[in-house]
């Protein structure tokens, strides 16, 4: 991309210019902190970068030198294909407001379509105006069964009477939609486990999956969102969205290293073929 | 590691113990916090690099007042600079010129532009105008419907926008029908579009050269991070804006990126959004923006009165 570009030519050009290594090195800092990396992520790269820096003569040193530690912090495990076993494999999704959870579900349940899944969407966000319809154009884009109340109607209801239409019609996986809610609202957060317990009564593993929605375009608040979230549910994978902007969503370097929960997608567009699996060396790579 | 801002302040103070004059040296100490408390608050990297240079001025030479400690000084003079960059009062909607007097509500996706024109609509009404809800989003599924249903729950009419029509038309259309429903503002929810998107962002300027729009208010996410420089000032540079609400307030975000916009664009926040309800809209306050800021509400009180 075009970022990445002038990126690149940014830091050679700081060793062309036979800068001094701190003012160098505060070049960095500032790349660092100007993608929501975050001070104390940032601190701890800058002093191991510093450390090594007698050993850092060129710019292609110093790139690779960071993007190791960073790639180090992303903790993932190896990747091979996580085996799903459950049938129907139960997936919740759940985030802050408007970061993108729906539409990641609709591309989610194309994606699985396409691998020949049969699929079901659980429309469990009762709650916003005119959130079902919105749903429901994704699910008849992804070919995908959706499982409704009407408006204002128990979310936990909608999502029992999911798993239980899942399994009844031998559906592969489930897509559970939830309503935003922001992390620090109490009785919003009790919702969501009333309606993991929900779904439980008929499969008592379920859910199998809870995928955390995060926005790139977030800042250090994200960090609290993943935390709080992970409290009140145990988060099992992140999809990070909005990467086709500006932004660059570096706060998740810091949720992937001190809560150690992988980070599984990136959206980066608005159409139903715009999600990717994550590539760590990808994403650092947009970073520098 | 990173507690309340004036304990760690006080700690590095800890030698001046209420007297003496800041010096140079123990300024820079305690205005190394200040900044990472900025920076922790997502306010822009670059935006607080210039804010401690000028804090770090008017500091100099400065008297220990007995009833504060050194820390407290130096928090009371960040947040009193803070509270000035925010802007110095409320400022209010504009809205003249012929009737109906459009209001056009534009940001990133997700935002909370739909959510907030309902909530002006609410307000509108308080104060005794005629709002007229018009959606302008054919792009994101069920995003007209998504405002039908707000217009139908707060019995405010809806332009019967159509979502294979065009934007630019729409809006025309909807202010000689806002004028027959007998309205007299207009609040005009357009799509969520990125910045760097030329052809929808060339999009706002047809609707806003049709419309002429008395305000244009940029709604943005106050958890945004250190984007929110460039989501600002691509908006604004697009097209002229009048003002900011800040979304999403009800949270723990610190909303530094209320600083970084302001700073970037001069504009003032008008308004911000402080739950999911309708009624959920209040006016923009600097001093609680800044404390919010600083992540210290409590202390400031204190610090007021002294
Ligand atoms: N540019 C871009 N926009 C996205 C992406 N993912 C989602 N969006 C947009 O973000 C907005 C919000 O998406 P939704 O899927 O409705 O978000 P949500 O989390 O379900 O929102 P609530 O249910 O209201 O909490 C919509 O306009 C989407 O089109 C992405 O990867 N890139
Ligand atoms: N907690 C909270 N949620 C808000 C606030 N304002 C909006 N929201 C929520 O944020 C989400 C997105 O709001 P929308 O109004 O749909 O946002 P939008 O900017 O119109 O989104 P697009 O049309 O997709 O670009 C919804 O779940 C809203 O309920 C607020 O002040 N506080
Ligand atoms: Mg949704
Ligand atoms: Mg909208």
């Amino acid at each position: 991309s075009k970022t990445r570009e002038i990126l690149t030519t940014d830091i050679d050009d700081l060793f062309t210019s036979n800068k001094k290594t701190e003012e160098l090195l505060e070049e960095i800092e500032e790349r660092l902190i100007t993608s929501d990396i975050g001070i104390q992520t940032t601190m701890e790269l800058m002093e191991n970068l510093s450390k090594k820096s007698s050993k850092i003569s060129n710019a292609n040193q110093l790139k690779t030198a960071l993007r190791q530690e960073i790639i180090s912090l992303f903790n993932t495990p190896s990747p091979t294909q996580e085996k799903i076993s459950a049938k129907p494999h139960i997936v919740m999704v759940v985030g802050v407001n408007g970061v993108g959870k729906t539409t990641t579900i609709g591309k989610l349940a194309a994606k699985a379509a396409a691998e020949d899944k049969k699929v079901l969407i659980a429309a469990a966000d009762t709650f916003r105006a005119a959130a079902v319809e919105q749903l429901t154009i994704w699910a008849d884009r992804a070919g995908a069964d959706i499982v409704k109340h009407r408006e204002n109607a128990d979310p936990a209801a909608v999502a029992y009477d999911s798993v239980e239409a899942a399994t009844a019609r031998g559906k592969d996986i489930v897509f559970v939609d939830t309503a935003g809610r922001l992390h620090t609202k109490v009785n919003l957060m009790e919702e969501l486990k009333k309606i993991r317990r929900a779904m439980t009564k008929t499969i008592p593993d379920a859910p199998h999956e809870v995928l955390l929605v995060l926005d790139a375009t977030t800042g250090q608040n994200a960090l609290s969102q993943a935390q709080m979230f992970n409290d009140a549910l145990g988060v099992t994978g992140i999809a990070l969205t909005k990467l086709d902007g500006t932004a660059r969503g570096g706060i998740v370097v810091s949720i992937c290293n001190t809560l150690n929960i992988p980070l599984k997608y990136i959206g980066i567009g608005e159409q139903i073929e715009d999600l990717q699996e994550f590539d760590p060396a990808q994403f650092v790579d947009a970073l520098f | 590691m990173f507690d309340n801002l004036s304990n760690r302040l006080d700690s590095v103070f800890k030698k001046l113990k209420g007297h003496g004059k800041l010096t140079e040296k123990n300024i820079e100490d305690g205005l190394k916090e200040v900044r990472m408390a900025l920076l922790e608050a997502d306010v822009h990297y670059k935006v607080v690099k210039k804010f401690i240079g000028d804090i770090k001025e008017r500091s100099l030479g400065q008297e220990v007042t007995k009833s504060l400690t050194p820390g407290q000084q130096v928090i009371k003079i960040v947040n009193d600079e803070l509270t000035k960059l925010m802007g110095d009062s409320h400022e209010e909607l504009k809205l003249s010129g012929t009737l109906p007097i459009p209001v056009m509500l534009v940001g990133l996706q997700g935002s909370g532009k739909t959510t907030t024109a309902g909530k002006l609509a609410v307000l509108l009404r308080k104060r005794g105008r005629k709002p007229y809800l018009v959606p302008a989003d054919v792009y994101r599924p069920a995003a007209i419907d998504q405002l039908k249903k707000l217009g139908v729950q707060l019995d405010v009419p809806v332009f019967p926008s159509d979502a294979k029509a065009d934007p630019v038309q729409i809006c025309q259309k909807a202010l000689v029908a806002g004028q027959k429903e007998g309205c007299d503002t207009l609040l005009i929810d357009t799509a969520g579009r990125l910045h760097v998107d030329e052809e929808l962002m060339s999009e706002l300027c047809r609707i806003r050269d049709k419309v002429k729009p008395s305000d244009i208010l940029l709604v943005a996410d106050a958890m945004t991070g250190q984007d929110a420089v460039n989501i600002a000032k691509s908006f604004n540079d697009t097209l002229d804006i009048g003002g900011v609400i800040l979304t999403k307030m009800d949270g723990d975000a610190r909303g530094g990126a209320a600083l970084s916009i302001k700073s970037v664009t001069g504009k003032p926040i008008k308004f911000i959004g402080v739950g999911e309800k309708l009624n959920e809209l209040e006016p923009f306050h600097p001093d609680r923006m800044a404390s919010s800021i600083l992540g210290m509400g409590d202390v400031l009180t204190f610090i007021e009165k002294a």
